[in-house]
């Protein structure tokens, strides 16, 4: 079970927290400007990233909010995360933790 | 005392004698054997029959690895625990232990002649042999196979203990209290961290408890590991687990461990639990789980009474054990010597030593040459012999010329072996940490971690007894969250054995007629292995599929380096180019309770209930489970079934009024400024124009324009909405609002709030629900006028403030009562007992169903699938035209979201006014086709209309409205029915009574 870092609450168990899929992806302000093709991109179209992923979690069951986070998918370790609304931070690689 | 018993030494209890049986004979062992000790000291070496050949087989190891000797322990009907590993078995009083696989019996075993007739199963014979006639793989082949193969069997009554689980924390975990694990342990204690250590054995100590040459610190072995288990039993941040497996390592440094707490006891308190299930989450991990030692791969290598060495030095010093009165050593190994010498000590005859290696030197060897025992180098098995009990080892000399020179028979009663010691990497594997071929030690060790955690001892290579603590004592202190304290220093001393040891069959063993086993659990021979690399198997992944090697209970622990040498030598590739297989959890089988824990019966799923659940139960509901919640079906009277209690309770509100439960609505209460805005971004409809005092039937759409979730929302202030959803869907609603409202839309000013469980929610529906109303309610006038159909007001109901909703979900005129939910059940009775004059009737969720099906109300979920659009569903009318976004609205002008042809409820009548259509039943254009058929469609809703007096179905059907009058076909089990395609609403149409 991972151990998930929630940017208020600190370190805790997966099974608080609901996965929310690729970070960083924003609703067009005008959906109806977007073509077919604009709008399938942005519904469907996601990276599936090998390495280091930023990605949308919820702390469900715990403060209940979403936050942005970044992790290695090939080893799940988690190498930051951050608040709704904060930009994607510069990687540092850490170490295993 | 048993002539195989010692006189002296071990750390059994010779002052207690504790009787046990094994296939119904009873036998006496002491306080601290395990079943196999006991059994070893009773001679009793035959102990089970093989998983394919039969063959007779004993006992092997003398710990986890055992391949062998499987057991069912037996303490009543429900309490029969099989494929016990004996060599794992604690012995108590009064111990029932069964063999396994064999019938009529242990020593008569009819399955035998499998053996004789192995040469028509090969590896693989399963894939090849039982081909034809395709049909009877199920019915014939498999279940012969099943009952011919195979372990133990299950109990089949319920498992009548119970199980506890626990999590944990700790700076260090230490897996394994052998030397390493002990060093680490009292080093990482010593820095102040919290520590863990555990072990599946009864006592702290691995191999030291056998060990009767070693000096650690100035002491014995035995008094050190007493010295070091009391130092760390007292130290307050410490805590020490026996009979503790660790079986899985998670991510992020979680580990499963599987705490055996009443096995090993006569008579258990009857409320203890069996086994504890802990979950621990280490900052650090250090594994100290040591190596086992690899048998060899000889002719007639797995009689009753060959075993390893290591083992057989286990039984003598640990339990006091003589596992024979004449013994042969097999080896490569220096460390197999200490085993005969220790042997010999004990006043075993050791009639020969055939080693391997070409030159045999150092300590252990010149020792064993001083007392005599006679060594041959160069040596090779060609065979053994014995029936139930090995009698005779056949060995020569290999030559250059690859022939056996030198052949001799050596009457024996038991072989040793010594294959060389594989380290134990398999929780270290399983933390994904990469292995690498170490050449010096001829065995895959830890690599590069990626976890925090680190191997210590001898499953990293350090099998000398010195660089052991060393190690364990530097990881110790590495995994330490602070170093404050001086490196503590271990001194230890034991006699050098220099190991690299034999990896694969042994030169001439393919040439026997003997079987060499390298899979003693799986029955896998060096020819399984030899036919899979001729089909052209190369990776070991596949080799160990097509021959199951590896693939017992066991995870080949013995077995797969030999396996992985055997297949790198036939087909001339280096080792660590075959691969290794995958190491899973876990580690030793772990029983299905450790992880049902409580979570049985009644706590095995939450379960909701309404306020006005016992009330239903009392008045002989029938209960349905929808979702979590348990929802009234129906309300049977007096002998009534289903059919003719719904049709009772749909009579009831279409002629006077019903009661209906409806407390498991799912509520989310949206308020603030920014209320109005949002839901008009969210749901599909208009939200602006809804006055205070007004509710609208909402639909909410994915941003795929699939509608996710329908309900009645109120607006009860300017900046304050009740929303209501489906009943299973207010969780997932509440998270897709959440969602939208913290990602997308930061700026609007609104908050959300589940209230589902805080309001019961009581239906009123029928033409008298306003007078049986009238009575109930305050402070608000219920005529049509003031409170018409969608409206909402705040009332106090039976004395209690609650809101009064006029809305209707079976097509009349309708109410639900919103009141506090500890008010429910009171308020429930009131109004019950204030409609009795009217002929109130309780109705549950089938009757609900009926009559939202006759007004073609839709069931998300039921009648919508994730592929319906509001139009699809006949709902284009709830769409706000006029916005310029909501969610799903860019995907609902794709052209392909508004083709005619697409999916659209309708509803059907079957033509001969009596058939009752399946839910989910196809519907075709033309009658009588064969497979593959040309399908428009599927019904999703069907009920006997009681009020209609015929069968009614909802269906989705391409380009159903265009349809209607036509006459399709739905396949069923007694033939195709004729059904007319008519309007979802079947009954009044034009809405009269709900407005009435």
């Amino acid at each position: 079970m991972l151990l998930i870092p929630c940017p208020h609450c600190g370190e805790r168990p997966e099974i608080e927290f609901t996965y929310g899929g690729e970070a960083h992806l924003v609703r067009p302000a005008d959906p109806s400007t977007l073509d077919d093709a604009a709008w399938a991109d942005y519904l469907y179209m996601r990276t599936n990233t090998k390495g280091v992923h930023a990605e949308r979690w919820r702390h469900a069951r715990g403060c209940g909010r979403f936050f942005n986070a970044l992790r290695d998918t090939t080893t799940d370790q988690f190498l930051g995360s951050y608040r709704i609304g904060e930009p994607k931070p510069a990687l540092s690689m850490g170490e295993p933790r | 005392m048993s002539r195989w018993r010692t006189a002296s030494g071990g750390r059994i209890d010779r002052t207690r004698a504790l009787a046990f049986r094994f296939d119904g004979v009873r036998y006496e062992g002491l306080a601290g054997d395990t079943l196999a000790s006991a059994l070893l000291a009773n001679g009793v070496h035959l102990v089970g029959r093989s998983f394919k050949y039969h063959r007779p087989r004993g006992i092997v190891t003398a710990g986890a690895e055992e391949p062998s000797a499987l057991v069912a322990v037996r303490r009543d009907g429900a309490r029969e625990t099989p494929n016990l590993r004996a060599t794992q078995v604690e012995l108590y009083e009064g111990l029932d232990a069964l063999s396994q696989n064999r019938w009529p019996s242990l020593a008569r075993d009819v399955g035998r002649i499998n053996d004789w007739l192995s040469p028509l199963f090969p590896a693989g014979f399963y894939y090849k042999t039982f081909m034809w006639p395709k049909s009877a793989w199920k019915s014939v082949y498999e279940p012969v196979i099943r009952r011919a193969a195979g372990l133990g069997v299950a109990p089949t009554e319920p498992d009548p203990d119970r199980y506890a689980q626990c999590y944990a924390h700790c700076d260090v975990l230490v897996v394994g209290a052998g030397p390493a694990g002990l060093a680490a342990a009292l080093a990482a204690a010593d820095q102040g961290a919290r520590v863990m250590i555990c072990d599946e054995q009864s006592e702290f100590g691995g191999s030291l408890l056998a060990d009767r040459h070693a000096t650690i610190d100035g002491a014995s072995a035995a008094a050190w590991v007493a010295r070091a288990v009391a130092d760390l039993a007292a130290h307050p941040r410490v805590v020490c687990l026996t009979r503790t497996t660790a079986f899985g390592y998670f991510p992020h440094n979680l580990i499963g461990l599987a705490e055996r707490l009443t096995d090993h006891l006569d008579a258990p308190a009857p409320q203890a639990a069996r086994e504890r299930l802990w979950q621990v989450r280490a900052r650090s991990v250090v594994l100290a789980t040591g190596a086992v030692e690899r048998p060899l791969v000889f002719p007639g290598n797995d009689r009753p009474g060959v075993m390893l060495a290591g083992a057989a030095r286990t039984y003598l010093n640990r339990y006091g054990v003589r596992v024979g009165d004449r013994v042969v050593l097999v080896t490569a190994t220096d460390a197999g010597y200490q085993a005969a010498i220790d042997l010999r000590d004990a006043g075993v005859a050791v009639v020969g030593i055939a080693d391997l290696r070409p030159t045999v030197s150092g300590e252990l060897p010149a020792a064993a040459r001083a007392a005599g025992i006679e060594v041959t180098e160069s040596a090779t098995v060609l065979g053994t012999s014995g029936n139930r009990r090995v009698a005779g080892i056949t060995i020569a000399r290999t030559t250059s010329a690859g022939t056996g020179g030198d052949r001799r028979t050596l009457a024996c009663d038991a072989v040793l072996m010594s294959g060389g010691f594989t380290p134990s990497v398999h929780l270290f594997s399983q933390s994904r940490g990469k292995l690498r071929w170490s050449d010096d030690h001829q065995a895959f060790l830890p690599d590069r971690s990626a976890e925090r955690e680190r191997s210590a001892g001898a499953c990293r290579g350090a099998t000398d007894l010195a660089a052991a603590i060393a190690d364990g004592l530097e990881a110790g202190a590495e995994s330490a969250p602070t170093r404050t304290a001086a490196a503590r220093r271990i001194t230890a001393r034991s006699p050098r054995s220099a190991d690299r040891g034999y990896l694969g069959a042994v030169p001439l063993a393919s040439d026997a007629s003997q079987k060499s086993f390298v899979d003693w659990q799986h029955d896998v021979t060096i020819k399984d292995l030899a036919i899979a690399t001729r089909e052209g198997f190369r990776s070991i992944e596949h080799v160990k599929r097509f021959t199951t090697m590896g693939m017992a209970t066991d995870q080949g622990k013995t077995s797969n380096l030999n396996a992985l040498a055997i297949v790198a030598r036939a087909i001339d590739a280096p080792i660590p180019s075959v691969g290794l297989t995958t190491f899973r959890m876990p580690y030793t089988p772990t029983t299905f309770g450790a992880f049902a824990g409580p979570s049985r019966g009644d706590l095995f799923d939450p379960v909701r209930r309404t306020p006005i659940h016992a009330w239903a139960a009392a008045a002989g509901a029938v209960f349905e489970d929808v979702g979590m919640w348990k929802r009234a079906r129906y309300f049977p009277e007096r002998g009534e079934d289903m059919h003719a209690a719904v049709a009772r309770e749909c009579r009831a509100v279409r002629s006077a009024c019903g009661l209906f439960d409806a407390s498991t609505l799912g509520k989310i209460e949206v308020v603030g400024p920014g209320a109005a805005e949002f839901l008009e971004r969210l749901y599909v409809n208009s939200w602006a124009n809804l006055g205070v005092g007004r509710c609208r039937y909402g639909i909410l759409c994915r941003e795929d324009g699939f509608i996710y979730d329908d309900g009645v929302i109120a607006r009860l202030a300017a900046d304050r909405f009740h929303v209501t959803t489906t009943t299973g869907g207010a969780p997932r609603v509440l998270a897709m609002m959440e969602d939208y409202r913290q990602t997308e839309w930061p700026d609007l000013e609104v908050w959300l709030t589940s209230t589902t469980e805080q309001w019961a929610v009581i239906a009123v529906q029928g033409p008298d629900a306003r007078e049986v109303l009238r009575g109930c309610v305050e402070g608000i006038d219920l005529d049509a006028a003031a409170l018409p159909h969608m409206s909402v007001a705040a009332a106090r109901i039976c004395g209690i403030e609650g809101l009064v909703m006029r809305v209707s979900f079976s097509g009349e005129l309708g109410y639900e009562l919103n009141v506090p939910a500890d008010h429910g059940l009171g308020v429930w009775k009131a109004v019950h007992a204030a409609g009795a004059a009217h002929g109130i009737t309780c109705y549950g969720t089938e009757t609900m169903h009926v009559l939202r099906a006759e007004k073609g109300y839709i069931i998300v979920g039921q009648d919508t699938d994730g592929t319906v659009t509001p139009d699809d569903a006949g709902l284009s009318w709830a769409v706000g035209r006029k916005k310029p976004d909501f969610v799903g609205r860019r995907s609902l002008q794709r052209q392909s979201m508004q083709a005619p042809d697409r999916k659209q409820l309708v509803g059907l009548r079957p033509r001969d006014g009596r058939t009752l259509l399946d839910e989910g039943a196809q519907v075709a254009e033309r009658p009588d086709q064969r497979p593959p058929m040309r399908l428009v469609g599927h019904v999703t809703s069907s009920y006997q209309s009681a009020v209609l007096g015929v069968p009614i179905a909802l269906a989705m059907v391409a380009g159903g409205r265009a349809r209607l009058g036509q006459t399709l076909y739905i396949p069923m089990p007694g033939g195709d029915v004729e059904v007319e395609v008519v309007s979802p609403v079947f009954y009044d149409p034009k809405g009269e009574r709900i407005n009435a």
